[in-house]
């Protein structure tokens, strides 16, 4: 087992970005999956701790122009009470009000509920359907360097994302949702709070001329990682909404669910039931969104 | 497993406390075991059940799940310090007054919540409460005579704005 040998709580990012040029920086934020992973041990500390909270510029929920900016240490709660994301983005309000319980939503930060990449994180559905991308820095040639990747490509498998051991990810962007874009969010579970979603919804689509366009569809717990739902996106690109044809869109969308879901069973839930809460799911949003 | 340790300063209970720790220490064990504050509670370790709830910085979080590093230049609260001169605080007597006590070992972690959430919202409903509390179990009892103590103190505190 690996001796930690240095601590770290740096107050600039170039700072840390160098502490952990060398890939052995484990990197400390809310604590609330670290110290569980620790405990159990399905995760070892490396060399060095290094705490990023007191990071200048590292939090905070920002717009520039039409670009939405939530730094890497924001946590749960902040998301939970901003107004202006209420207002551009309530989607990511409302997976934010159902995440776990309010003490760990005061301590754990966005950025380590995407790094911690569990399939079923609560606010990657979300941030998959504001097609959101993500900020990696790390410092190189004597400069910090950072790179942006679309947040759909970030995740490999169950805790494992493209972001190399020396970069920090500093950031979560997307563009601020247009007018007529209205996001749903659904999740599952033996209770509303503290769960591990056992299925996780997330659609978003512009509404124009009684048509569905720009459709995204997310789904949590489903697969190895978080995913888009491409074929059920593709049934429902260009749909009207009339009462005519409404269910047949309905029925096209829910069986596509099948091409795009690829759950399996385990402590939570079977196979089986994950896939018919995605169609229930999927059907329940629609719905919904036809009804705003 | 070993670790290196560093020194920590931080406001406890309105007092400056100034020790060094492990940094892979978690709060909840600095105050148990280096401090000896032992009314917060461990119960489930995984931030799960809110028994280590305690008050950073004028907000909850589970203490068994922070590290004990990042209380530096911080102010918490944990249930000894809710005490006042005159006695138990309001909730704290609320509680007892309710009978919203069993077995009694969640109960630090549920007042330190629900002590909180009153605190930032005087107008707290029961549904609220409810919410609020969803990180706090408790095995023994009921919640009907938890929520029944937070809508007392509620209020108590509006009559005494009017009056």
């Amino acid at each position: 087992m690996q001796e930690i040998t240095t601590y770290l709580a740096p107050r600039r990012l170039d700072e840390a970005l160098q502490a952990m040029a060398d890939g052995a920086a484990t990197v400390l934020c809310g604590g609330t999956d670290l110290a569980p992973q620790t405990e159990s041990g399905a995760r070892q500390y490396t060399a060095k701790l290094l705490n990023i909270r007191r990071i200048e510029g590292l939090g905070g929920i920002e717009t520039k122009g039409d670009k939405v900016r939530i730094g890497a240490v924001t946590t749960i709660s902040e998301i939970r009470c901003n107004p202006m994301l209420a207002e551009i983005a309530p989607v990511l309000v409302e997976a934010a009000e159902h995440f776990a319980s309010e003490q760990i939503r005061n301590a754990a930060s966005v950025g380590g509920n995407l790094c911690n990449a569990s399939p079923a994180g609560d606010m990657i559905p979300p941030l998959l359907i504001l097609d959101a991308s993500v900020e990696l820095a790390c410092w190189r040639e004597g400069a910090v360097q950072t790179r942006l990747i679309p947040l759909e490509g970030f995740f490999v498998s169950p805790g494992k994302t493209v972001k190399r051991p020396e970069e920090l990810l500093t950031a979560v962007v997307f563009d601020r949702p247009a007018a007529d874009f209205v996001g749903k969010f659904r999740k599952s579970g033996p209770r509303p709070a503290l769960e591990i979603s056992t299925v996780s919804v997330a659609l978003g689509a512009c509404i124009a001329d009684g048509r569905l366009s720009n459709v995204r569809v997310a789904m949590g717990s489903v697969a190895p990682t978080p995913l888009r739902a491409r074929h059920v996106e593709a049934a429902l690109e260009g749909k009207p909404l009339d009462a005519a044809t409404w269910a047949a869109t309905i029925a096209v969308a829910v069986a596509a669910t099948a091409e795009d879901a690829k759950p399996i069973d385990d402590v939570r839930a079977s196979a089986w039931y994950r896939g018919h809460l995605v169609r229930v799911f999927v059907e329940e949003v629609l719905n919904e969104v036809r009804g705003n | 497993m070993k670790s290196v340790e560093t020194e920590i300063r931080f406001k406890l209970n309105g007092r400056e406390v100034c020790l060094t720790v492990p940094v892979t220490m978690k709060t909840l064990t600095m105050l148990r075991d280096k401090l000896g504050m032992t009314g917060t509670k461990y119960a489930c370790g995984e931030g799960e059940c809110g028994a280590c709830t305690i008050k950073l910085d004028g907000q909850t979080v589970n203490s068994c799940l922070m590290y004990a590093v990042d209380c530096d230049g911080r102010e918490l609260v944990t249930i000894e310090g809710l005490r006042t001169p005159e006695g138990l605080n309001p909730m704290q007597q609320a509680f007892v007054d309710h009978g919203a006590i069993q077995c009694g070992f969640c109960m630090p972690g549920m007042i330190m919540q629900a002590d909180t959430l009153v605190e930032n919202n005087p107008n707290l409903t029961r549904e609220e409460a409810q919410r609020g509390l969803e990180g706090n179990l408790c095995r023994c009892t009921g919640y009907t005579k938890v929520l029944d103590a937070v809508d007392a103190v509620v209020e108590a505190k509006k009559c005494c704005g009017r009056c």
